[in-house]
This record gives C-alpha cells, sequence and structure tokens, in this order.
C-alpha cells in the first residue's frame, strides 16, 4: 500500500448563495481508512462531497484523489448519493444496477462475459444482497436499494468510496448493520470510506477519523483528537462540553447560547 | 394488400416501427412523454413550411424537429417545464396551421400531417426513411448505457461523469430524428402513442432492461402492421389504429403488471421474528 | 391608424361576436390557467384540451353544437384524469399520454367520418384550429352564462384550491375535501377549455389556458396580481388577434387572411417569452411591490 493519501483536500473555500460554506476545510484520507464526516443538516457535508466529487466549483484551494487533480471521469471514486428513489416501474434487476458500475461510462452495447457475472455475483455476497439480486431496483426496500447501490459503487473496485448521509432516516438496528456492512466492506476490499452522518455515535465503534464540520470550518483527525472540549469550542466559537458516557458522546453548549448548530448526538437512545 | 403500393407502406411501417420501439423504451423510462408528444408538433410545422415554399417535406420535418427538440430542451431549464413544453407545442401546431392556410391545399393537407395517411406512407421514399431509422437506432446503441444509468439514478452518473444534461438534450435529438422518419405515416400527433404504449407495456412483462427493449420492439411492430393492416381495408386513418392499439396495449401490459403484484404479495412470506435472527 | 385598423373593423358584425366571445373566454382561461400553472398541472391541462377535440369532433359529426361537444369532452377528460390522478408521478405521465393519444386517435376517426359524410371540408380546420369569425351570435348569452359559471366555481374555492397546490396534506388536516376540490377544478378547466375551443379551436386552446398564466406568474406577486395580469395579457392577445386576423385579410393576397388563432397563440408565446427576460421581471417586480417597499435584495 503506498503512501500517499487517497485523498488530499487542501485548504478548500466554496460560497454558495452568499454564504460561505466552506472555509479553509483541510483533511487526509489514507487507504483503507474509514472516516466519517460530521456535521448538522445544512452545515455543508453535501457541498463538501460534491467538490470532491468534482461537481463543485472551488473558490480557493484543491483537492488531489490519489494524488491526481479531481475530475468528474474519475474512476477511482464510487459514490452512493442520499436520496435513492427508483420507480418501480423502471425494467432493472438488483443484479443488472450492480453490473452496470463496471462500465456505464463506455459507448454502445455489449454482452456481460462470465467474469463480469462472476463479480457481480461475489459483490452481492459480500453486500448479503443475494437474495433480492433477481428482483426489479424500484421493488426493493430503501435499505435494500441501498446496498445494491453500494455493490454498484464498489463494483467498479474504487480507492474511495463516498456516502451521502446514508444513516439518516433508519431506525438503529439497521444504522448498525450498514455501519458493519461498510466497515467489513472496506477492509475486504482495501477501499477508504467517507461518509457524512449528521449522528456519529453509530460510528464510534469504526470511525479511523473524523472530521467536525461546522461554520464552514473543519477540525479533523482521530475521534480522542477532535471530539474534545478544547477543539470543538474554538471550532465552535463558543464553549462547549464532551462528555463521553458508556462509549458514547454528548456534545452539549451551555444554556443560552444561540448558535445551536450541534449535530445532535445519541442522547436519549440506549441501545 | 401486399401488392404493389403496399409494399411501401409495409416496409416503412416496419422501419417506423423498430425505431419507435426503440427509442419508445427511453421516452418511457425517463418520462419523456411530453416532449415525445410536443416535438412531432414543430415536425408539423415544419412539413407545411416546406409544402409551402415547396421543397422535401422531409427537410421541413427534419429542421423544426431539431428545432423543437432544441428549443423545448433549452427553454425547460429555465422556466417551469411543463408549461414551455406546453406552450411551445402549440406554437408549432398553430404555425403549422398559418403555413397550411398560406398555401392552397388546406385541407386534407392537414389532416394527413397530423393523423397520418395510408396514400402519404406508400408513396413516401424508403432510402430516407432507412437511413434515419439506422441513425436513430446506432445513436440509442452507442449511448445505451450511459443513458441507463443517467435515467435511473442521474446523481450516481453525474458523480460519474456522465453528464446528465448533455445527454437528455442528446436524447431530445434522437426523438427529433425519429420523429421526421415517423410522422408522414403515424401523423404528428398521434405518433408518440407508438413510442409510449408499446415501451410500457413491455416495461410490465419483464425486469430485464435488454428484454424490455426487445418486448418494446416486437409490440410496435405488431401495431403498426395491425394499424396498415386495418387502415387498408377500411380506410380510417392510421394514426387512430396506431393510438387504440397502443392503448390496448398499455392496458394489457398494465393489466399484467396489477395481477403479477397481487401473486406477488400474496406469494411472499411475512418476515417474523425468526427471520430477523437469522439475517444479521 | 388606417393601416393598423382595417376599415369596417368596428362595424363588422362577426367582428363584433369575436370580440365580446374571445374577450370573455380569454378571461375565464386565463383565471383558470393561473391555478393550472401553479399547480403544475400543464400537461394534465393540454391533455384536457385534446379530449376535449374528441368531443368536438364527434358532436360535429352528429350534428351537435360544437360547444356542448367540448365541454362534454372536457368533463370526461376531467373524469379520467382524476382516475389517474391517484397514481404515482411518473406513471402519471405514460397514462395522460396514453389518454391524450386515445383521444385524438378518436377525433381523427370523426374528423375523417366527418369529411366523407358531408362534403363539407372545413371541419378539420374548424374543429382543431377554431372558427371565431364564423360563430353565431346566438351563442353569446350561453358563453356568458357558462363563463360566470367557471368564474363562480373558481372565485367559491379559490382559497382551498391554492392551499392543496401547496400541501396536500396540509389541506386534509384542515378537514377539506381534497378530492371535491379536485372534482370541482377539473369542471371548471373543462368549461374553460371548452369556451377557448370554439374560439381558437380546441388543440390551440392550451394557449389561453395557460400562456397568459405562465406568463404572469413568472413575473407577478401574489395571486391577486398574477390573475389581473393574466385576464389582461389574455384578453389584449385575443383583440390583437382578432384586428390582425382582420387586417391579414388586406395584407395577403390569397383571400383566406391567415387564421385568427395562429396570430392570438403567436402573441400569447411572445409575451410569455418577452415575461422571460430578467430585466422585464425586475422592472415589473418593482412596480408591483412599491407599496410594499420590498427592496431588491429580498427577492
Amino acid at each position: 500500500m503506498s503512501d500517499k493519501p487517497v485523498l488530499e483536500v487542501d485548504s478548500i473555500c466554496v460560497t454558495l448563495g452568499g454564504r460561505r460554506i466552506l472555509d479553509h476545510v483541510t483533511f487526509d484520507v489514507r487507504a483503507g481508512e474509514f472516516t466519517g464526516l460530521i456535521g448538522s443538516n445544512g452545515v455543508g457535508k453535501t457541498t463538501l462531497l460534491r467538490a470532491i466529487l468534482g461537481l463543485q466549483r472551488l473558490d480557493e484551494g484543491h483537492i488531489l484523489v490519489s494524488g491526481s487533480p479531481i475530475s468528474p471521469r474519475n474512476r477511482s471514486l464510487g459514490y452512493v448519493p442520499q436520496r435513492i428513489v427508483v420507480d418501480p416501474d423502471v425494467p432493472m434487476r438488483a443484479r443488472d444496477f450492480v453490473a452496470l458500475g463496471l462500465d456505464a461510462h463506455r459507448y454502445g452495447v455489449t454482452r456481460r462475459t462470465p467474469r463480469q457475472r462472476d463479480l457481480v455475483d461475489q459483490i452481492l455476497h459480500d453486500v448479503d444482497a443475494e437474495r433480492f439480486a433477481d428482483n426489479r431496483l424500484g421493488g426493493l426496500s430503501g435499505g435494500e436499494q441501498q446496498r445494491i447501490f453500494i455493490a454498484h459503487a464498489l463494483i467498479g473496485q474504487p480507492k474511495l468510496l463516498l456516502l451521502d448521509e446514508p444513516l439518516a432516516n433508519l431506525d438503529p438496528k439497521s444504522v448498525q448493520e450498514v455501519v458493519a456492512l461498510l466497515h467489513r466492506v472496506a477492509r475486504d476490499y482495501g477501499v477508504a470510506i467517507v461518509l457524512s452522518a449528521h449522528e456519529m455515535n453509530a460510528l464510534l465503534p469504526v470511525m479511523d477519523r473524523v472530521v467536525y464540520l461546522t461554520g464552514g470550518r473543519a477540525a479533523s483527525g482521530t475521534t480522542d483528537e477532535v471530539i474534545r472540549s478544547e477543539v470543538l469550542s474554538q471550532l465552535y466559537g463558543h464553549h462547549v462540553d464532551v462528555l463521553k458516557l458508556h462509549g458514547r458522546v454528548l456534545v452539549v453548549a451551555e444554556p443560552g447560547q444561540e448558535n445551536q448548530d450541534i449535530p445532535e448526538h445519541a442522547t436519549l437512545t440506549v441501545n | 394488400m401486399f401488392s404493389g403500393f403496399m409494399w411501401n407502406a409495409w416496409e416503412v411501417g416496419t422501419m417506423v416501427a423498430i425505431v419507435g420501439g426503440v427509442v419508445g423504451f427511453f421516452v418511457v423510462l425517463r418520462g419523456s412523454s411530453f416532449p415525445a408528444h410536443a416535438i412531432p408538433n414543430g415536425a408539423f410545422a415544419g412539413a407545411a413550411g416546406a409544402n409551402l415554399i415547396g421543397i422535401n417535406p422531409l427537410i421541413g420535418l427534419g429542421v423544426f424537429s431539431f428545432a423543437a427538440a432544441l428549443g423545448i430542451g433549452g427553454l425547460a431549464r429555465r422556466g417551469r417545464a411543463d408549461a414551455v413544453t406546453a406552450l411551445a407545442l402549440v406554437m408549432m401546431l398553430a404555425l403549422g396551421a398559418a403555413f397550411l392556410s398560406l398555401s392552397t391545399q388546406y385541407e386534407p393537407q392537414i389532416f394527413s400531417l397530423l393523423f397520418g395517411e395510408i396514400l402519404g406512407v406508400s408513396s413516401s421514399e424508403l432510402a430516407p426513411v432507412i437511413v434515419l431509422g439506422a441513425v436513430c437506432i446506432v445513436a440509442v446503441a452507442v449511448l445505451y448505457r450511459p443513458l441507463l444509468l443517467a435515467s435511473i439514478a442521474p446523481d450516481v452518473a453525474a458523480a460519474r461523469g456522465l453528464r446528465p444534461q448533455r445527454l437528455e438534450i442528446a436524447f431530445l435529438v434522437v426523438i427529433a430524428c425519429a420523429t421526421t422518419m415517423t410522422v408522414p405515416v403515424v401523423g404528428a400527433l398521434l405518433i408518440f402513442t407508438l413510442m409510449i404504449g408499446p415501451s410500457a407495456a413491455a416495461q410490465c412483462f419483464t425486469d430485464r432492461a435488454g428484454r424490455a427493449m426487445c418486448g418494446s420492439v416486437a409490440i410496435a411492430l405488431l401495431t403498426i402492421w395491425m394499424a396498415l393492416a386495418c387502415a387498408y381495408e377500411s380506410n380510417w386513418p392510421v394514426g387512430f389504429y396506431v393510438s387504440v392499439f397502443s392503448a390496448g396495449w398499455y392496458g394489457v401490459g398494465r393489466g399484467y403488471a396489477a395481477w403479477n403484484t397481487r401473486l406477488r404479495i400474496a406469494r411472499a412470506t411475512p418476515v417474523t421474528a425468526a427471520d430477523a435472527f437469522t439475517m444479521s | 391608424m388606417h393601416f393598423i385598423v382595417e376599415p369596417g373593423f368596428f362595424s363588422n358584425g362577426p367582428v363584433r361576436t369575436a370580440l365580446i366571445i374571445g374577450g370573455v373566454t380569454a378571461i375565464v382561461s386565463a383565471v383558470v390557467g393561473v391555478f393550472v400553472v401553479i399547480r403544475s398541472q400543464a400537461f394534465a391541462g393540454h391533455a384536457l384540451t385534446d379530449v376535449a377535440t374528441t368531443g368536438g369532433s364527434a358532436a360535429f359529426f352528429l350534428g351537435l353544437s360544437p360547444l356542448l361537444g367540448f365541454i362534454g369532452g372536457g368533463v370526461i377528460g376531467a373524469g379520467a384524469m382524476d382516475l389517474i390522478g391517484v397514481q404515482r408521478e411518473r406513471g402519471r405521465d405514460v397514462a395522460t399520454g396514453i389518454v391524450l393519444g386515445t383521444a385524438l386517435g378518436l377525433a381523427a376517426l370523426f374528423l375523417y367520418l366527418d369529411t366523407t359524410k358531408s362534403a363539407s371540408t372545413g371541419a378539420t380546420q374548424q374543429i382543431l384550429f377554431g372558427s371565431i369569425f364564423t360563430l353565431d351570435p346566438s351563442s353569446v348569452p350561453l358563453v356568458i352564462v357558462l363563463s360566470a359559471f367557471a368564474l363562480a366555481i373558481i372565485t367559491s374555492i379559490n382559497r382551498p384550491l391554492l392551499m392543496s397546490s401547496l400541501s396536500a396534506d396540509l389541506t386534509r388536516a384542515r378537514g377539506i375535501n381534497l378530492r371535491a376540490i379536485g372534482v370541482l377544478f377539473m369542471i371548471a378547466m373543462a368549461v374553460a377549455v371548452g369556451l377557448s375551443s370554439i374560439a381558437v379551436g380546441s388543440i390551440l386552446s392550451t394557449a389561453l389556458l395557460i400562456g397568459p398564466a405562465a406568463a404572469s406568474v413568472r413575473v407577478a406577486r401574489g395571486l391577486r396580481p398574477a390573475l389581473v395580469m393574466a385576464a389582461a395579457l389574455g384578453v389584449a392577445a385575443t383583440w390583437l388577434g382578432i384586428l390582425f386576423a382582420y387586417d391579414s385579410f388586406y395584407w395577403v393576397p390569397s383571400s383566406q387572411g391567415l387564421p385568427v388563432s395562429f396570430f392570438i397563440v403567436s402573441l400569447i408565446f411572445l409575451c410569455y417569452l418577452v415575461t422571460g427576460i430578467p430585466f422585464v421581471r425586475r422592472g415589473f417586480r418593482e412596480a408591483t411591490s412599491h407599496r410594499r417597499g420590498v427592496s431588491e435584495a429580498s427577492v
């Protein structure tokens, strides 16, 4: 494994609608690492992911993927969007959609080789989707569709997999399943994962690094380095306390603080 | 009905059906029914205009369809797509009516351009139809995979570097090309039914994209052949038969889909607590 | 002045009838149309006009009044749309297209039978593209009554209609019967479409329904200004269209002149394009917001 980071985000700035969404955000991701991009809704996580994908223009700074400047045609990136809506009328099996991940960018029509079919079978097995692989994509549940989209992104053997809020709107049990799946897949396929979320407790067991985003600024490092009162207080611009209890994290601002830009942290659930 | 002038009609009709099925597959997949309805109206104006200045109607059809496709694609991005498409559609029709009113043959021309006419079919030239049809089919074949992904999951397609907006414009141009060669047969107002009925039905019968495309073509062929035969016998407009048969296929397809869903629900085993344990 | 208004315009009987019927139907179409645009039902509205075509051509074939045929077709079409409307968003697209296609196919058949049954030509032209200069003056009272009826419906349901366009759930939560509102609106639409069909033809009546409405919604702030502006645009386009069509008898060498509907539709289309120009939009916004003192920055 080379020493070069898979992803280098270097002091990027993005302004949208008059607002500075990203302000000199800097962090690295190394091969096989699991990085959580944590921040409350609307803080700029999707903008950041779009910037990495090359879909968002940067005002300042630059981004490198495996040492090369980003371009939309970068094959070493996989992406799973936030909203997955596939109409039940669409004639496409889950299996075929995964296969499409191999060559959707190629022109022309072609038959699937046996080797490709084996690859598809393998991936479907690894994401635990064999059960419904032959069903229509649009007929699957949200969680099942998500797995298929993950498989679609993985089959191209990317070095980096980006997921936009995959855990939002999932019940706690499904959250655990998806996190475990991603962790396993990252390990087996040697792919680095960047996953955005507004709630980090489910990710604590598997995250190697965290990028904590608020007010356009970001702090990055291991969870121990970043999720501390001093660091977060500086980030927020006012004092916050970080409590660690039973393996969970709670970030609390003082009463009366109007800038409640704090993402929810499993305050109430105790599973 | 298989002799003489009708033979040309069968050949042209077959080509029309193949193109209608191939292009129609994506029209239904992308939900582009409205543009598919609107672009042929541009063709109507073009044919009327060509008629007025005495050039080959195919040229008028082609130029105006192309312009309509680009116009709809361009305008739709700004304002409300639906309203814009409706207005452009109607503007084209009005323009066509104006062109025709300036020439001498008003009534019969309108009718055959709008609804298709068997005699018009049989006297049209085969060569341009085959060339245009081939262009359409090749274009769809070349763009097949990117278009498929962009139609089903545009976010993922964008992340991959395929540009969904560009593909949309390209596809509208393909529709324009298909329109140019199909309007003289089925009529400007009714050609879109050939593109949506058979394809929508095919997509109900199979889960696989490739098979749905083939089914789309097969059903479109059946539709055109039946329509040509009936139009020959009764002298009623071809477009009438095409629209009615397309609607019939659509009904059959949706009926099948509904019946299938009911079967599937009945057969599916409910998820029990035991299943939940074994799943993780 | 003489060039713009050719001789005999105002004293001409058919022209007067045309102006009255055209003006009234333009107002009704514009008002109904604003709601159609707000509810993003332009495609459905257009499909309705095509089903009205079937009604009109069938009526013609059976020797009945085209106006009743248009409205009857519109009502049936509205019923079909309502049935389809409960389905998914995407399926609706194709389903509407199928209904539209079948309706036009049937219209094709009726028009074909028209031309073979009676030796009269001109059925296609009249039904599809309108014949505002040959309207029967005795139909004016009926037109006015129907227009008033449609406007009455809209006036009575305008608030729940607006609310349901913004949020169906919210409206339902308030205990308003969404279905009834939908049905009433469809009836108003059918009447509006029927009326404008006799003016500009059923195929083109979409322009009167959606054009002025879409243009004004882009530019006006608030429902009432939008309604007023749409009605004004519709009437202006219709009257100018009638004027130009009348004049074109003199301009164009052939004895027919250009169809009225062509002028009306072109003017409406032009209006829509003009309201797309940012400079125009800003001008309008500023003009209509002077009272509230709203600044440019908040736009």
